[in-house]
């Protein structure tokens, strides 16, 4: 009974993570990337991260290590994170490198520059379904950041240096 | 009086601001401005020089953005389609060379060659024509079809629905507007979006 029991949550637990269209190589690069310890998601697996009923404010990055501005900017996102984490304050950094780069790119890079903000990776190529669902302005250009609470939330297809973006933080810690 | 100044002082500010705040660029709809740039060969190139088309399929693209890269073929294949069609690409490289020197001049020239490119890649020198159409990243397409009024804006956005894997397409957006044009129907989907690299200032 037990174990079909087990089998039963593993069958919703599949259900669960099911995605549409890329499945095989989706589910693959799934498997690999929890041994290597980088969270990848689908739009869908993404909501989670774009929404909040705590007392957080999150600040999400959309970023890769291909993206030079974006690369330019880390470091204030890092700062931030570090300056106020005991403000409630989380950045995410989502990163848009695609999924052939990251053992190559995307793995080393998180290592070599000893990233302290949580990075997972989007693979989602049908964008023309999810760009407008995270923001209507957005062109698809990046960097592009998102910050919210849950009483607020703000897009900003930019760059930004770190006054800037401790000024935009700011409003949400009011 | 005071009052009436600060009146006329706020209507001034709210008109300013509403037409600095609406993103510009075109809509679909929109006339497109024609150009002269140069192209690879060291020709200048104008949408008014193709005397046959019947419209353009304009692409703002570069050597070094991978979303870019990731297209080349495609947009090597749209070419091959549709220039005979009467819908011929036309690339123009819109970032500034000083931040990115891999996307100057030779650089382009080296590309083309290398992928074989039959359509003009142009340089937009000085990054005058890109903010006029509204480009933002590369790859980023702009559908125009030749009208009395001028090249009238059709489609706006992404050339298919996957950057990763040409064979995993499922809408080719570009290819689906320029058919409709092609047949005198309505576009379905006039503008779409994707991910892409910012131009670089």
């Amino acid at each position: 009974m037990k174990i079909i029991g087990f089998i039963f949550v593993f069958l919703l637990i599949s259900c669960k993570n099911d995605v549409k269209s890329d499945d095989k190589d989706f589910a693959k690069l799934e498997t690999e990337t929890i041994q290597n310890e980088l969270e990848v998601y689908d739009y869908e697996g993404l909501k989670k991260f774009l929404n909040t009923t705590s007392d957080k404010t999150y600040v999400i990055n959309f970023w890769a290590t291909w993206c030079a501005p974006c690369v330019k900017e880390l470091p204030h996102f890092e700062q931030l994170n570090s300056n106020y984490s005991d403000k409630k304050v989380e950045v995410i950094l989502v990163s848009l490198d695609f999924p052939n780069k990251y053992d190559s790119n995307l793995k080393p890079f998180i290592k070599e520059k000893k990233l302290k903000s949580k990075v997972i990776a989007l693979n989602d190529t049908d964008s023309n379904t999810w760009i407008p669902k995270i923001n209507e302005d957005w062109s698809g250009a990046i960097p592009a950041t998102l910050i919210f609470n849950k009483n607020k939330r703000q897009f900003y297809e930019q760059s930004f240096n770190y006054n800037e973006l401790e000024t935009e933080v700011k409003q949400f810690l009011k | 009086m005071y009052t009436l100044k600060t009146f006329i002082a706020v209507i001034a500010f709210t008109v300013v601001s509403a037409f600095t705040s609406t993103s510009t660029g075109y809509k679909v709809g929109d006339i497109a401005t024609d150009f002269n740039l140069k192209n690879i060969d060291g020709k200048m190139v104008s949408l008014s020089n193709f005397k046959e088309a019947k419209g353009f399929i304009v692409i703002f693209t570069c050597n070094t953005c991978p979303y870019a890269v990731a297209y080349e073929d495609r947009i090597e294949e749209l070419n091959k389609k549709y220039a005979s069609k009467g819908y011929p690409v036309v690339a123009i490289m819109p970032n500034n060379t000083d931040v990115k020197p891999g996307d100057n001049m030779e650089a382009m020239q080296a590309r083309a060659k290398a992928k074989g490119f039959t359509f003009p890649y142009l340089m937009d020198e000085g990054q005058k024509i890109y903010p006029q159409y509204g480009a933002t990243k590369t790859p980023h397409v702009y559908v125009l079809q030749k009208t009395s009024k001028g090249n009238q804006v059709k489609y706006i956005g992404a050339i298919d629905d996957n950057y990763q894997d040409a064979s995993a397409v499922n809408t080719k957006y570009v290819e689906s507007a320029v058919d409709a044009l092609l047949a005198g129907k309505e576009i379905k989907e006039k503008e779409t979006r994707a991910i892409g690299c910012s131009i670089k200032v």
